[in-house]
C-alpha cells in the first residue's frame, strides 16, 4: 500500500513519457512533427493585450530568437490563445524520458516560459511554490521533489 | 514555528518547520486560529494521494487572524479575521471568472502531474501534496495564503472561531454537491455518508427546497447527529438493504439526485466491499467506488448523481451501462469554495446553516497527530477534531 505514494507519481511520469513517446496526436498517420508541435495556452485577456505593438510577454522575450509564435482569438469570449513552437526541433535525445529528466528538453523551459507569460498577463504575478517545499530529504520525497521541479516544464499543453 | 507533518503512511508529526514569508505581492500570512481534520486527510495519510514527501505540513480547513500582507493585498488588514479557501484560485483565469475555483490555472505549481494522471490539473489546494500544488497545509502557527483578496473572507461580528471554521471547506463542499447536482423543490435526495460534508450537503439540499432527504451511514452517531442537527431522514447500511429501502420510501421511482460524499476509501458490508479492498490493495485499482456505484444504481432514471468524494485515479467495476441506459447526468468537484463562501458565512451568521455541532473533538497543535487518530478511528464519536494553536 505504502508504494502507491510513490507509484502513482511514478504512473503519472510514465504515462506522460508514453504520450511524449508516441506523440501528442499517437496514431496520427498525418502527425509530421511528433514532439515540437504548437505548445497552447488560452489567456484570459482580449488578444490585443497579449502582444501589444508584437511585443512577447516578458517571459518569452529570452526565446525570442527560437520560438515561432502566434496569437489568436480564442473561441467563446475566452481571451485569447498563444501558441508557441521551437523553430528547430528538439533532438530525440534531448525530449526521450532521460533527457526530460535532466532536464533537457528545450521544450520544458518553453512551457514554464508560456505558463508564466499566461499567468502574468491574468493576474500580474506568477505564483511562487513555498520554500523550501518540505523539510525532509528522504529517498521517496527526493523523487517526488524531481519529478515536481520537472512538472512546471511537462505535461500536456 | 509547529506545525504538523506527514512523514511517511499512516505516521504524522508535530515538528519544527521554518516560518512562511510572504513570496508573491498577493500573499498575506495568516496567524492560525483554528483547523480541523478532513476525511479527504486521510486518503493522503494513507498513501493513496500521490506526491506527498516526508516533512510536508498538512491541513487545509482554517479559520485565521491576518498577521502581514503583500503589497498587492487590497482587500485585508492586520488583524483581520478570516475565512480560508482551501482550494487557491488566482481570481482571473476564465475558470475563476466562471466560478469554477477549483479548476484556477495559476495556482498548482506543479501542473505536470495532474495534467498526466488527470490530462489538465487542478488548482493548488492547501497542504495536499505535490501534485495538487505542493503548497504547505494550514495545521501550522502560521500559512501564506496566495492570492489573498480572492480566497480569504471576513468573518462576520459574531460568527465564532469554530462556527466560521467549517466555511472554509466542508460547508461549501456540501452545498456545491446540492447546487450543481441541480437539487430543486420537491426533489428527493439521497446523500452518502454523514461526516460534515454529507450532513451540510444534506443540509444544503433541504434549503433548496428538497421535499425529502435521506441520509446514508453505518455510524450510530453520525446518523444520530444527522437525524437531529440536519433533520435528514437515516438509513444504516449495516442493517437496512439501501437500495430496497429507498424504493420504498420514493415510490418505486429511486432519488432524484444522489449525492457522494464517502471518496475513494469507502466501506460497504457487501462482498464488493472485499473485491474493492483487494485490488486497492493490490494497486489494480487507486480508489474504492462503493458508494458511487450504490449511488448509480438506487438513482431515479434520468436523475443525477453528483460525487463529491475525493477519488485519485482509477476505479473497476464502474456502472457506465447505468449511467447511458437510465439516463443519469454524473457530475463531480473539487469544492469551488469561493463561489459560495461569502453566502453561506451569511448563512451561518444568521442561523441557516449551524456547524458549531461538526466540532466534537478540540486537540491542541502540540499533539494534533491525536486529531487525526481520533478522527481516523471514529473514537469517542469524533465527527471533526478541531485543531487549536
Amino acid at each position: 500500500m505504502k508504494k502507491i505514494v510513490w507509484a502513482l507519481p511514478a504512473l503519472a511520469a510514465g504515462v506522460a513519457a508514453v504520450r511524449r513517446a508516441r506523440g501528442p496526436a499517437a496514431g496520427g498517420a498525418g502527425d509530421d512533427r511528433p514532439g515540437n508541435r504548437w505548445l497552447t495556452v488560452t489567456v484570459n485577456r482580449p488578444p490585443e493585450e497579449v502582444r501589444p505593438g508584437g511585443e512577447l510577454p516578458p517571459p518569452l522575450h529570452r526565446h525570442a530568437d527560437r520560438i515561432d509564435v502566434e496569437v489568436r482569438p480564442a473561441p467563446g469570449d475566452r481571451g485569447a490563445e498563444l501558441a508557441v513552437r521551437l523553430k528547430e526541433p528538439p533532438s530525440a535525445l534531448a525530449t526521450s524520458l532521460p533527457g526530460r529528466l535532466g532536464g533537457q528538453d528545450p521544450r520544458q523551459e518553453l512551457r514554464v516560459a508560456l505558463r508564466e507569460a499566461k499567468s502574468l498577463l491574468e493576474t500580474g504575478e506568477v505564483m511562487q511554490p513555498d520554500a523550501p517545499p518540505t523539510t525532509r530529504g528522504t529517498p521517496g520525497g527526493k523523487v517526488v521533489g524531481l519529478l515536481g521541479r520537472r512538472a512546471g516544464g511537462e505535461g500536456v499543453l | 514555528m509547529k506545525a504538523l507533518c506527514w512523514e511517511g503512511v499512516n505516521k504524522l508529526a508535530v515538528e519544527q518547520v521554518p516560518d512562511p514569508e510572504l513570496r508573491n505581492d498577493q500573499d498575506m500570512i495568516v496567524r492560525l486560529l483554528a483547523g480541523t481534520t478532513c476525511g479527504s486527510d486521510l486518503h493522503l495519510i494513507g498513501g493513496y494521494i500521490p506526491a506527498m514527501r516526508a516533512g510536508d505540513v498538512i491541513g487545509h480547513e482554517f479559520v485565521a487572524e491576518v498577521v502581514e500582507t503583500g503589497r498587492g493585498v487590497r482587500r485585508h488588514k492586520p488583524g483581520d479575521r478570516v475565512v480560508v479557501c482551501s482550494f487557491v484560485g488566482c481570481g482571473r483565469c476564465w475558470y475563476c471568472a466562471n466560478d469554477l475555483w477549483s479548476l484556477c490555472d495559476n495556482t498548482n505549481t506543479n501542473p505536470g502531474f495532474g495534467q498526466a494522471l488527470f490530462g489538465y490539473e487542478t488548482g493548488g489546494i492547501f497542504g495536499y501534496s505535490h501534485a495538487m500544488g505542493g503548497l504547505r497545509g494550514s495545521h501550522a502557527e502560521y500559512v501564506r495564503v496566495p492570492f489573498a483578496d480572492h480566497g480569504a473572507f471576513p468573518v462576520p461580528e459574531g460568527v465564532d472561531d469554530v462556527s466560521a471554521l467549517f466555511v472554509s471547506d466542508s460547508v461549501p463542499t456540501g452545498w456545491m454537491g446540492a447546487d450543481l447536482g441541480g437539487v430543486k423543490p420537491g426533489d428527493v435526495v439521497a446523500v452518502w455518508g454523514c461526516g460534515a460534508v454529507g450532513q451540510m450537503a444534506a443540509r444544503a439540499a433541504a434549503l433548496k427546497g428538497a421535499e425529502r432527504v435521506i441520509s446514508i451511514d453505518r455510524v450510530p452517531e453520525r446518523l444520530a447527529m444527522t437525524e437531529r442537527y440536519i433533520g435528514s431522514e437515516v438509513i444504516d447500511y449495516t442493517t437496512t438493504d439501501v437500495a430496497a429501502e429507498l424504493r420504498e420510501r420514493t415510490g418505486g421511482r429511486g432519488p432524484d439526485v444522489c449525492i457522494e460524499a464517502v471518496g475513494q476509501e469507502a466501506h460497504s458490508d457487501g462482498v464488493m466491499h472485499l473485491y474493492d479492498k483487494a485490488k486497492q490493495q493490490l494497486r489494480l485499482q487507486t480508489d474504492r467506488p462503493t458508494a458511487v456505484r450504490q449511488a448509480v444504481h438506487a438513482c431515479r432514471k434520468g436523475g443525477t448523481v453528483f460525487v463529491l468524494g475525493v477519488f485519485a485515479g482509477l476505479v473497476d467495476k464502474f456502472p457506465l451501462g447505468a449511467i447511458v441506459n437510465k439516463g443519469l447526468t454524473l457530475r463531480g468537484a473539487q469544492m469551488h469554495g469561493q463561489r459560495y463562501i461569502p453566502m453561506l458565512l451569511e448563512k451561518v451568521a444568521s442561523g441557516e446553516v449551524s456547524t458549531a455541532h461538526l466540532a466534537t473533538h478540540t486537540v491542541a497543535l502540540d499533539e494534533a497527530e491525536k486529531a487525526y487518530d481520533l478522527f481516523k478511528h471514529k473514537k469517542d464519536g469524533c465527527v471533526r477534531a478541531v485543531i487549536r494553536p
